[in-house]
């Protein structure tokens, strides 16, 4: 992304699916100096581009996901910032948030700006870190906020850690009003959650497990919700799970409420029941709840409550899952698997259109952020996704560019993949097999 | 060599995966063993050659000592490991001290562990036979056997009889085994408990749930009365030991006021005062010593069945002519 900008890229008569200028049709893209230059019909070979031809293919603007895990700094041996922003781009994203909970965990400007750097230099999707709501996510008093946006960061959490002080809370969504970025909330409230491991109900109480209820998510995404409704700051809520909870943040929505929130592949494909057997593949958290959640977070991603699809992205080392499931960490890798699983399991089923899927990917997250990117408007940046729409492929953790493996999706067969990444006008990463 | 038999499996997980048939056949085998532990020499060639492990990550008095007799009584060499004084508490992880284990070539490994699912995890990664003793708050497959076992010698038959049982089922592996087991067998069940003791959607198991205990004792006709652990009053679920006696105490007072006697068990070890009165855990009706006879007759017949050994042949095994 940096340097010397990248020759011409011509990609010629896909189909361009651009929800932010309400286009879908056959055309070409030409990106020239690290942009989008022109969007049409019969564009002209510029001299030196790569012209690729993308008969068949669907080109988008870049998908974005707001919510992963790259681990670096402290946690090298699970992802760095440099494998996960290849695996991001091997899944067809060209931008990703970075989580703060790290070790240390990003709240001063300086963890931000290491983490800027390394992005750039990782030639993969772009970076964008979060900082940190509270100093050491301690949850006691705001960081460096202004600080660490001056330095970069495009939005606050304290992720994997609840906002348990509802004061602290006001003061971030006020706060934040200064710098125009989201709030963002692992909503949970930890004195209802205890000590569970998997979600309340008769598969815990069969397997031994303790149980977090609904109610958990759904008391705090209520608080966060009155919260931002009394302050007027913008919550993004994070990997939203329940029912009673996606009800709330429609309503919140219809009331004026400035909320955006997530939908997690995972939490609309697999349910409480994948736990079965003490998988720690599917241990996470929030944790996979009932049927009747996933499919409220489907219709709720379907309608657009949940603006954006998120992954969550959370790489763990083979050894830290391979524990008793008590003992073992919550997560999984979404990268390399999202693209998939939701163009199978919604657009394949016909829950949702491809523009729309593209809006929940790359248009919305771009704009809950303030992102760069999301559009392929002339002068908009390079960032571009090739998809194969028809690519018959099956999830195999071995293949993954992530250093994780942690996934519960393995051998699942899937339709549709990102076969080429374009990041600033450059190609970040191909598919080789597919093009052959 | 992974040993199977045709009983049961490889291993012995918890009695959820049983079937009545299985579970009888446990019950029945136990039955010839019960006379080796009434001999003046207890001990039988049964297992002789076989190495044991008994791996104890959780504190464990009673069912580790029953699991060693059975052990002994049947002629297998034993080694016990418990989480205090070996690689455990260096760090070692549970799938390394399983592996190290089957490296030197043991048969059989005893698993007690504090998270639901370890015996399970261990079963699927070593090729021995592996027994849980019990795993966090999910099965004790064992101490449900013995349960029945007592449940039968008493009342000749499991099938129709009201079995409860009374105290903290949230956190109890014994309840879950024994509701399993006794539904299984054809019993009726019911739980009694405090509700911030009782798991969410236990009525699904098939359970009848009480909230008043003077209820569950007019209902019953057998009450398995629960241990509460002093964690619980830590824990915040319940405000006193005292208030929990009150409530839920198992007293004479109590039994008195019932149309019926009822028979008493408990899984030990008792906190008198508490859960069960003293003049209940020692009164006629209480059974709680036959379980601890019993749980060493149910334990040399899961081993003896998980060895490969057949039902029919237990009665000739004990005298050594098998094989």
């Amino acid at each position: 992304m940096s340097g010397s900008s990248p020759g011409p890229l011509l990609l010629r008569g896909g189909r361009v699916v651009d929800p932010s200028q309400g286009f879908d049709g056959v055309s070409d893209v030409l990106l020239l100096e690290g942009r989008v230059e022109a969007r049409g019909k019969g564009l002209p070979t510029p001299d030196g581009a790569r012209v690729v031809e993308c008969g068949g293919l669907v080109v988008t603007p870049g998908l974005v996901d707001v919510h992963v895990h790259l681990r670096e700094p402290g946690g090298e041996h699970k992802e760095t910032i440099e494998s996960g922003a290849r695996a991001a781009a091997a899944g067809g994203f060209t931008a990703v948030c970075a989580m703060p909970n790290t070790d240390p965990p990003i709240d001063d400007p300086a963890t931000v700006g290491f983490v800027l750097s390394e992005g750039q230099r990782a030639g993969g999707a772009r970076v964008y870190p979060l900082g940190c709501i509270s100093v050491g996510q301690k949850g006691e008093r705001l960081a460096e906020v202004g600080e660490m946006v001056a330095a970069g960061a495009v939005g606050i959490t304290d992720d994997g850690y609840p906002v348990m002080d509802s004061g602290l809370m006001r003061l971030a969504l006020e706060y934040s009003l200064i710098f125009g970025v989201p709030v963002a909330d692992h909503p949970e409230d930890l004195g209802l959650s205890r000590a569970g491991v998997m979600n309340e109900g008769l598969t815990a109480t069969r397997l031994g497990l303790h149980g977090k209820p609904n109610a958990s998510e759904d008391v705090h995404i209520l608080r966060d919700l009155m919260v931002a409704e009394l302050t007027g700051g913008h919550i993004h809520l994070q990997h939203v799970s329940t029912r009673l909870g996606i009800d709330a943040i429609r309503q919140a929505k219809a009331r004026g409420v400035r909320v955006t929130a997530e939908a997690t592949p995972h939490h609309m494909l697999l349910t409480e029941e994948a736990v079965e057997g003490y998988r720690t593949e599917a241990k996470m958290n929030p944790p996979l709840r009932s049927r009747a959640d996933t499919e409220a977070v489907i219709a709720g991603f379907c309608d657009g409550t949940l603006d954006v699809l998120a992954t969550d992205h959370a790489p763990h080392h083979y050894d830290e899952k391979e524990q008793a499931f008590d003992d073992a960490p919550n997560g999984i890798v979404g990268l390399e698997t999202a693209l998939g699983l939701v163009h199978t399991h919604l657009v394949g089923k016909g829950l949702l259109d491809l523009p729309t899927l593209v809006d929940r990917m790359s248009v919305a997250p771009a704009r809950a952020f303030g992102l760069a990117g999301g559009t392929l408007c002339e002068g908009a940046p390079g960032d571009v996704t090739l998809i194969n729409p028809a690519a018959r492929w099956t999830v195999a953790a071995s293949r993954f560019l992530s250093k994780s493996r942690n996934t519960p999706f393995e051998g699942w067969e899937l339709v549709g993949r990102a076969v080429m990444t374009v990041v600033g006008g450059q190609v970040v990463w191909e598919l080789e097999d597919e093009r052959s | 060599m992974t040993h199977t038999t045709a009983h049961f499996g490889k291993d012995l997980i918890g009695l959820e995966s049983l079937s009545a048939e299985q579970i009888l056949l446990i019950l029945d085998t136990a039955e010839p063993f019960k006379e080796i532990s009434e001999r003046r020499i207890k001990k039988v060639p049964v297992l002789r050659g076989k190495t044991i492990v008994n791996l104890f990550f959780e504190p464990s008095t009673r069912t580790r000592i029953s699991f060693e007799f059975a052990e002994k009584r049947l002629s297998a060499d034993t080694v016990n490991i418990t989480s205090t004084g070996s690689s455990v508490v260096k760090g070692e992880t549970l799938v390394d001290t399983a592996r190290n284990l089957e490296a030197m070539r043991i048969d059989m490994v005893v698993i007690r562990h504090g998270s639901s699912g370890a015996p399970r995890f261990l079963s699927e990664r070593i090729p021995s036979n592996v027994v849980s003793a019990g795993d966090g708050s999910h099965e004790h497959p064992t101490q449900a056997l013995l349960d029945l076992l007592t449940i039968r010698d008493r009342l000749a038959k499991i099938e129709g009889a009201r079995v409860c049982i009374v105290g903290d089922i949230l956190h109890s592996r014994v309840a879950r085994s024994n509701i399993y087991g006794l539904t299984k067998l054809g019993a009726e069940v019911g739980v009694c408990g405090p509700p911030t003791l009782m798991p969410v959607d236990i009525e699904e198991l098939g359970v009848t749930v009480f909230r008043h205990v003077e209820e569950a004792i007019e209902w019953a006709d057998v009450l398995n009365v629960l241990r509460l652990q002093l964690e619980r009053m830590q824990g915040g679920y319940v405000p006193s030991l005292r208030e929990y006696n009150r409530i839920y105490g198992v007293s004479r007072a109590r039994l008195e006021r019932a149309s019926k006697e009822l028979l008493i068990l408990h899984p030990g070890p008792m906190n008198r005062g508490v859960e069960i009165d003293s003049d209940v855990a020692d009164g006629p009706d209480s059974v709680i010593l036959d379980q601890v006879t019993n749980g060493i007759a149910v334990r040399m017949a899961v081993l003896y069945l998980l060895a490969g050994g057949a039902p029919e042949k237990a009665e000739s095994a004990k005298g050594g002519v098998e094989e």
